[in-house]
């Protein structure tokens, strides 16, 4: 079911954590809401399933207007970080505990109850207490009990974050697995750029309670509207020089890149250059020199920081090779086409 | 084996330092049996005539039973009372936005350190002015209030403890906030009700100067008071050995109930010192 907010503000007493923000999640998408930590995303999630009220604006789960409904009506399934699971009840009360609540017969919630356990892949532990259950165990009772009454959106804050980085991997493809599955329109809140990459279909990117940016991940990390969304997605990060534009290409210092002929007519005067660290190497010719001024293994790759004679710093990542040591002058290129430019004020030109 | 002998030297410390205390224990038991001649340290024969309070009318003040009875009432009915109003009052404080909210917090802490004594007077005037003065009825509720500070905050600690999700997890799942107090909060702040109705019993059990000054007569005495006329009346000789007898009758409730639920009493130690 489509979801879409409306020029949705919220404030605490005097301060405005969100304002104006329009969201529209399409049917059986999942979305990521992704951004620095305090910067809104729990509170829209939490004005989404009716624990906030609206301060202004509307939420609509399709036609239904839900603005102004309590939690209760809304239909919404809700993971929380902790869990949330209900500690004296074992497995199978806890799922069923929304359907009880509905007043369903017993035949029909043991039948739902099999049916969702079956597909979080959890039958076997219908019968523990949820203290007897390991982090990602719980994690699937929780989706289940989000599921089992087949909401209109699903809702997911901060899944992975209690889990250790094994885990968390498991259950970042058992998560989109099940909304694959159901076909469910989720909303998925994270501040780890990895996730939201790899399981969303979109990512509406988050700053200060204004979303920076709205698209999809491969669009998000080539395409980026300005140096913070940029900065956000990539990891190493990508790295930031001041330049000027003369004669064709950028130049800081003594170094020059390229400029690519698309990018051309849009530049000119003092701009900022963001460059990827695998889009900067010996593979790409020569034209910027310094100092390796920091190396780092990650075994399949090798992690450089290249100090410019002229002040700056850029990181690189290649394929493991000869290493290279710290303080061994190199003098490197950067793929003309890849480079993003923006004005000083960080926009993307 | 080793673990034992090193723990050897404590055991025997403890041993020594708590000896008199069990000696004292020891020889009040076995004094509610016997008789001993002035002047001499063991008892010289046995006899039951220490405890025939319990079924001759001709010593102390009424019958042991009525007291007995009354103070059970007495105690149970505080203990259920309080119970009762902590675990709804204690909710609203702990999670409830209602208006003058911080200053209901700040009345029970300021309650909660309150000397009581020094209210009876006003407690008496009022009690005299409702007509309750020397009836159980007027004790209970004076109890009742008195303890209910204490109550309300042992029990908002318990449900501060809740994590905030189960609620809102809950309501999410279509419960009423209602429902969501009844069936996921209040199984996780049992066993801090289970300590505080325990609690208020014993505390309404050894209540004295509550019933002896605002039920001071006989109908509507309890067994401290009753316990307590053996010494203040001195129409009476004072049978020491008598005292001792109804003191252990009156005491070995207390001590059975500690023994059954010291578990659960210690909750009340472990949760509620978070509030
Ligand atoms: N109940 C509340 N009362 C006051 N301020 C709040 C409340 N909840 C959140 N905030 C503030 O709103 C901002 C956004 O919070 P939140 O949505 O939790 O951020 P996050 O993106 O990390 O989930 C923060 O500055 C936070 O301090
Ligand atoms: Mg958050």
């Amino acid at each position: 079911m489509q979801l879409k907010l409306n020029n949705f503000t919220k404030t605490f007493g005097e301060v405005t954590v969100i304002d104006g923000m329009d969201l529209t999640v399409n049917d059986g998408e999942m979305m990521a809401l992704l951004g620095p930590s305090g910067c809104g995303k729990s509170t829209t999630l939490f004005t989404i399933c009716g624990i906030h009220r609206m301060n202004g604006g509307d939420l609509h789960f399709g036609d239904r207007d839900v603005t102004h409904l309590p939690s209760q009506q809304r239909n919404v399934g809700v993971v929380f970080q902790n869990y949330a699971l209900y500690p004296h009840m074992d497995i199978r009360d806890n799922i069923a505990f929304p359907l009880k609540v509905q007043k369903q017969d017993s035949a029909t919630i043991k039948r739902k109850v099999n049916e969702i356990a079956e597909l979080v892949h959890i039958p076997e532990l219908l019968d523990r207490k949820p203290a007897q259950l390991s982090g990602g165990q719980q994690q699937r009772v929780a989706l289940a009990r989000a599921l089992v009454r087949q909401p209109d959106v699903l809702l997911l804050d901060e899944p992975l974050a209690n889990l250790d980085a094994k885990l968390r991997l498991e259950m970042r493809s058992e998560i989109r697995r099940i909304q694959l599955e159901t076909g469910i329109t989720a909303i998925l809140v994270t501040h780890d750029q990895v996730e939201a990459m790899s399981m969303c279909d979109r990512i509406a990117l988050m700053r200060d309670g204004k979303i920076e940016q709205l698209s999809e991940p491969s669009e998000m990390y080539n395409n980026p509207a300005n140096t913070f969304v940029a900065g956000f997605l990539g990891n190493p990060p990508i790295s930031f020089v001041n330049a000027q534009v003369a004669g064709g290409s950028f130049t800081f210092g003594d170094n020059t890149v390229a400029i690519a002929e698309a990018l051309k007519p849009r530049v000119g005067g003092e701009v900022q250059l963001g460059i990827r660290p695998e889009h900067f190497g010996p593979q790409f010719g020569t034209g910027v020199t310094g100092k390796i001024s920091f190396v780092e293994t990650q075994g399949r790759e090798d992690l450089y920081n290249v100090t410019l004679n002229s002040g700056g710093m850029i990181r690189s990542i290649q394929p493991a090779g000869e290493r290279l040591k710290m303080g061994d002058a190199v003098s490197w290129g950067v793929s003309p086409e890849a480079v993003l430019a923006f004005d000083t004020s960080g926009d993307r030109l | 084996m080793t673990a034992n002998f090193r723990s050897l030297p404590v055991i025997l410390l403890l041993t020594i330092v708590s000896l008199p205390l069990v000696i004292m224990y020891a020889f009040t038991i076995v004094d509610t049996f016997t008789n001993t001649e002035p002047g001499s340290l063991m008892p010289n024969e046995f006899t039951t005539e220490h405890w025939r309070f319990l079924w001759s009318s001709d010593v102390g003040r009424g019958s042991v039973w009525v007291s007995t009875v009354n103070t059970f009432i007495f105690a149970s009915t505080t203990a259920l009372i309080v119970s009762g109003i902590s675990l709804t009052a204690a909710y609203a404080l702990s999670r409830l936005e209602f208006p003058a909210r911080r200053f209901f917090l700040a009345g029970i802490i300021i309650l909660h350190a309150f000397p009581t004594i020094t209210l009876i007077i006003a407690i008496f005037l009022i009690l005299q002015l409702l007509g309750l003065f020397d009836t159980l009825i007027g004790v209970i509720m004076v109890k009742t209030a008195l303890e209910l500070p204490f109550g309300i905050w042992i029990m908002k600690g318990f449900y501060d403890t809740v994590p905030w999700e189960i609620e809102m997890a809950g309501v999410q799942d279509g419960a009423s906030r209602f429902m969501v107090w009844r069936k996921l909060v209040l199984p996780q702040v049992q066993p801090g009700l289970a300590a505080l109705l325990i609690f208020s019993f014993l505390s309404g059990w050894s209540e004295f100067i509550l019933p002896l000054v605002l039920a001071p007569g006989s109908d509507a005495q309890v067994l401290s008071t009753y316990l307590a006329y053996f010494l203040l009346d001195d129409s009476l000789e004072v049978d020491f050995n008598l005292f001792k007898s109804v003191g252990l009758f009156y005491a070995v409730p207390v001590i059975l109930i500690y023994l059954v639920f010291q578990k659960k009493l210690m909750n009340i130690y472990g949760g509620g010192s978070k509030g």
